[in-house]
C-alpha cells in the first residue's frame, strides 16, 4: 500500500515555503480566492460537511457538524478561535505545521472565518512557542500586504483581522472553554457546559474552537471539494492525519498518513517510523497522546480478534478500552522493552496532577492521590492493595468532573494496570530492586522475552 | 537582579506595544491583553514581581488581584528573581523515554544545582516544565524563546560553555 497522498505536507520540503511568495507560487491562497469569490459561506460549510473531516485536536468530532451548530443571533459578533495550545504529551504536530507552513494555517483561518461569519479570529498558541508566534505574526503581515486580510478582502467586502494570542504554560488551556477563559485574560478554569461555545463562547458570543490541523485542511477541501477529500482515508476516518511519532523508533518526527494505513507499515516502513531502534523490540504503544489508554505491543499491532490494526479512529478503538485505545491527537509514543511501565505511568500521573486546574475535587484530589501512590510503588514502598486503590481512584474520577482532564488522567493509569499488572506487582514484591532503575530494566528485559 | 523589583516602568517601545496589543480586542475587553503584557513584562524585567503586577493592572485598568490570580496560575511566569539564563527542561514521558532523565541529571551535576535553584554567579537557573510539544526531538529544554533539542551530555557541555561566555 503506497500511502503517499499528502494534503498538508505536500510542499513541506520546498525551500522558503514559510514565506508568502513561495507559498503563493505553490498555489497558496487560491482557496481563499475560490471561497470568497465563488462560494457563499454556507456553501463552504457544506463542503466541509461533505469532506467528513473530523476534529484533529483529539476528540474527533465532525468539523462540518460543529460549524453548523454555531448560533447566529442578529447583530452579535461570532468568533473563530484556533486551538494551538498543543500540550498533550507526545503531540508536536501543530508546532511543526505552524513553524514550517504558517501560511497554510493562515489561509485556513481566512476561509473558515468567512464560512462562519467571523470578522475577528484568534489563534491561541501555547506561550512556550513564542518563536512560532513571531513566525505567524510575520505571515499575517505578509498576507495582509497581499490583500488577503484586513478590510474588504479581494474587493469582496469581507473584513477579517487575525490575532495571535500567547498562552502562559498551562495544559488545561487546551480544553476549549478553559482556552476561552484564558483568552479573556483569566485563569484557565474550564466552564460548566451548557452553554456550549457555539452559543456562548468568547465574550459570551457564539464561537467555534478548532484545532490547527483541522483548520489547515480547509484550503484543500475548498480547492478540491469535500467529496474528493472523503475519498481519501477509510470509512468514517476520511482524509489524512498528522502523526507525531516519538519514543524508541529509528525516525521520530511528524508524518502525514492516509487514515487507514496499517499500523505495521507506519511503525516499520522507512517512509515513516523506520521500526524500533536497533537491537530492541516494541513493548507498548501510546497511540494518540498521553491521555489515551496504553496498549501492549500485541494489542496495538492486532485487535483482540486477530485483525491487523489500522491507523484510523475506528480500528484503534476496536475492542473498547478493554483491548483497544484511541487515535486521539495523533501523539504516537513507542516504547521498547527497556521501558518501565510503572515509571512511565507515574510520570504521566505527575503531569495530570500538576496540570489539574483544581476546580473539581475528584480531579484535584484524585490526581494527587494517584501520583502519590504511583510514586510509592515506583520507589519501592508500595503494597498490593495500592494497585487496586489506584484502579478505584481512577474509577471515581472518570465521568465525575467538569472537563475531560479527569478522564484523561484516569485512563492511562487504569489501562497500564489492566495490561501490565505483573509489572506493578513486581515493583511491590521487589522493593529494593524497584528503586534502582537499572535493575528494573534488566528484570523487565527478562520478563518480556 | 534585585534592583529590577522596583524598576517597574516599561520602555517607550514596550509601552507602544502595549497600546497596540490592547487595540486587538473589542472595546472594553482590554483584560484579554493580560497574558501578552505579562510576557512583555517578563521579557523586560526577567521576572514578574508584585510591583510589576500592580503596574500591569494600572496599564490595563483592571484590579491588581486580577493580575495576581493570573500570574500565579500560569507556570511560565517567574514570580521570583531568576538567573540570566533560565533552563527549562521537559520532564514529561516521551522526553524521558528518549533518555531525558540521564541528560538532565548531567546538567544538574555540571551546574552543581538542583531544579529550582540558581548558580551562585547568577548565570543559570534550572526549572522543570511539562511537555514542550517537541517530544520527537527530545530530550529538550528551552532557554527563553530558543529550543535546544536532541540533547546529550556533549551538547550540554557545548551549550553551557557557549552561554557562560
Ligand atoms: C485537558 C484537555 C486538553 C486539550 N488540549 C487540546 C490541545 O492542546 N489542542 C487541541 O486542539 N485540542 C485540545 N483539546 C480538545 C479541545 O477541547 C477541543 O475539543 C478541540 O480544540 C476542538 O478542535 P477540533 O474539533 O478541531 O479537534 C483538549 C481537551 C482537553 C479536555
Ligand atoms: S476535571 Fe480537573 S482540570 Fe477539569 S475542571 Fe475539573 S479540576 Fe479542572
Ligand atoms: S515530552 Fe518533552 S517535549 Fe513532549
Amino acid at each position: 500500500m503506497a500511502n503517499t497522498k499528502k494534503i498538508l505536507l505536500e510542499h513541506i520540503n520546498v525551500p522558503g515555503i514559510e514565506t508568502y511568495e513561495v507559498y503563493r507560487q505553490k498555489g497558496g491562497y487560491t482557496g481563499v480566492e475560490k471561497a470568497l469569490k465563488k462560494l457563499t459561506p454556507d456553501e463552504v460549510v457544506e463542503e466541509v460537511k461533505k469532506s467528513g473531516v473530523r476534529g484533529r485536536g483529539g476528540a474527533g468530532f465532525p468539523m462540518g457538524m460543529k460549524w453548523s451548530f454555531l448560533a447566529k443571533p442578529e447583530g452579535v459578533p461570532r468568533y473563530l478561535v484556533c486551538n494551538a495550545d498543543e500540550s498533550e504529551p507526545g503531540t508536536f504536530k501543530d508546532h511543526y505545521l505552524m513553524k514550517c507552513l504558517p501560511h497554510l494555517l493562515i489561509e485556513g483561518m481566512i476561509i473558515s472565518s468567512y464560512a462562519l461569519g467571523a470578522n475577528k479570529s484568534f489563534i491561541y498558541v501555547r506561550g512556550e512557542l513564542m518563536y512560532v508566534i513571531r513566525i505567524l505574526e510575520k505571515a499575517i503581515e505578509e498576507a495582509k500586504a497581499a490583500g488577503f486580510l484586513g478590510k474588504n478582502i479581494l474587493g469582496t467586502g469581507y473584513d477579517l483581522e487575525l490575532v495571535v494570542q500567547p498562552g502562559g504554560g498551562a495544559y488545561i488551556c487546551g480544553e476549549e472553554t478553559a482556552l476561552l477563559e484564558s483568552l479573556e485574560g483569566k485563569r484557565g478554569n474550564p466552564r460548566n457546559k451548557p452553554p456550549f461555545p457555539a452559543v456562548k463562547g468568547l465574550y459570551q458570543c457564539p464561537t467555534v474552537v478548532n484545532n490547527v490541523e483541522s483548520i489547515a485542511t480547509v484550503s484543500w477541501i475548498v480547492n478540491n471539494g469535500g467529496e474528493e477529500y472523503a475519498k481519501i482515508g477509510v470509512g468514517r476516518s476520511t482524509g489524512t492525519k498528522l502523526i507525531s511519532a516519538s519514543g524508541h523508533i529509528r525516525k521520530p518526527g511528524v508524518y502525514e498518513i492516509e487514515l487507514g494505513l496499517p499500523v505495521d507499515e507506519f511503525l516499520n516502513s522507512d517512509e515513516y517510523c523506520g521500526g524500533i531502534r536497533d537491537g530492541h523490540h516494541l513493548k507498548a504503544v501510546v497511540a494518540g497522546g498521553s491521555s489515551v489508554p496504553i496498549l501492549p505491543a500485541h494489542l496495538f499491532m492486532k485487535t483482540a480478534n486477530g485483525e491487523g490494526r489500522l491507523m484510523s479512529y475506528e480500528s484503534l478503538s476496536e475492542g473498547g478500552f478493554a483491548t483497544g485505545t484511541m487515535l486521539g491527537s495523533g501523539g504516537f509514543i513507542a516504547m521498547d522493552e527497556t521501558t518501565c511501565i510503572v515509571r512511565n505511568t507515574w510520570n504521566f500521573s505527575r503531569f495530570y496532577h500538576h496540570e489539574s486546574c483544581g476546580q473539581c475535587s475528584p480531579c484535584r484530589e484524585g490526581t494527587g492521590w494517584m501520583e502519590k501512590v504511583l510514586h510509592r510503588i515506583e520507589h519501592g514502598h508500595g503494597n498490593m492493595r495500592d494497585i487496586d486503590l489506584l484502579v478505584d481512584v481512577a474509577k471515581k474520577i472518570e465521568g465525575n468532573t467538569i472537563c475531560p482532564l479527569g478522564d484523561a488522567a484516569a485512563w492511562p493509569i487504569a489501562s497500564a494496570i489492566r495490561h501490565f499488572r505483573d509489572e506493578f506487582e513486581w515493583h511491590v514484591t521487589n522493593p529494593g530492586a524497584a528503586s534502582k532503575p537499572g535493575a528494573v530494566y534488566q528484570h523487565l528485559n527478562e520478563m518480556s522475552v | 537582579m534585585a534592583e529590577t523589583a522596583t524598576k517597574t516602568a516599561f520602555t517607550a517601545e514596550r509601552l507602544k506595544k502595549v497600546e497596540e496589543i490592547i487595540q486587538r480586542y473589542p472595546e472594553g475587553r482590554q483584560k484579554s491583553a493580560l497574558l501578552p503584557v505579562l510576557h512583555l513584562a517578563q521579557e523586560q524585567f526577567g521576572w514578574v514581581s508584585a510591583a510589576t503586577m500592580d503596574y500591569v493592572a494600572e496599564l490595563l485598568s483592571i484590579q491588581p488581584v486580577e493580575v495576581y490570580e493570573v500570574a500565579t496560575f500560569y507556570t511560565m511566569f517567574h514570580l521570583e528573581p531568576v538567573g540570566k539564563h533560565v533552563i527549562e527542561y521537559c520532564r514529561t514521558g516521551p522526553c524521558c523515554t528518549m533518555g531525558g532523565e540521564e541528560v538532565y541529571d548531567y546538567l544538574k551535576q555540571k551546574l552543581n544545582i538542583e531544579t529550582g535553584e540558581t548558580t551562585s554567579d547568577g548565570v543559570f537557573t534550572i526549572k522543570e516544565v511539562e511537555c514542550l510539544a517537541a517530544c520527537g526531538w527530545g530530550p529538550c529544554f528551552q532557554i527563553r524563546e530558543k529550543f535546544y533539542m536532541h540533547l546529550n551530555n556533549q551538547k550540554i557541555d557545548e551549550i553551557i560553555e557557549d552561554l557562560s561566555k
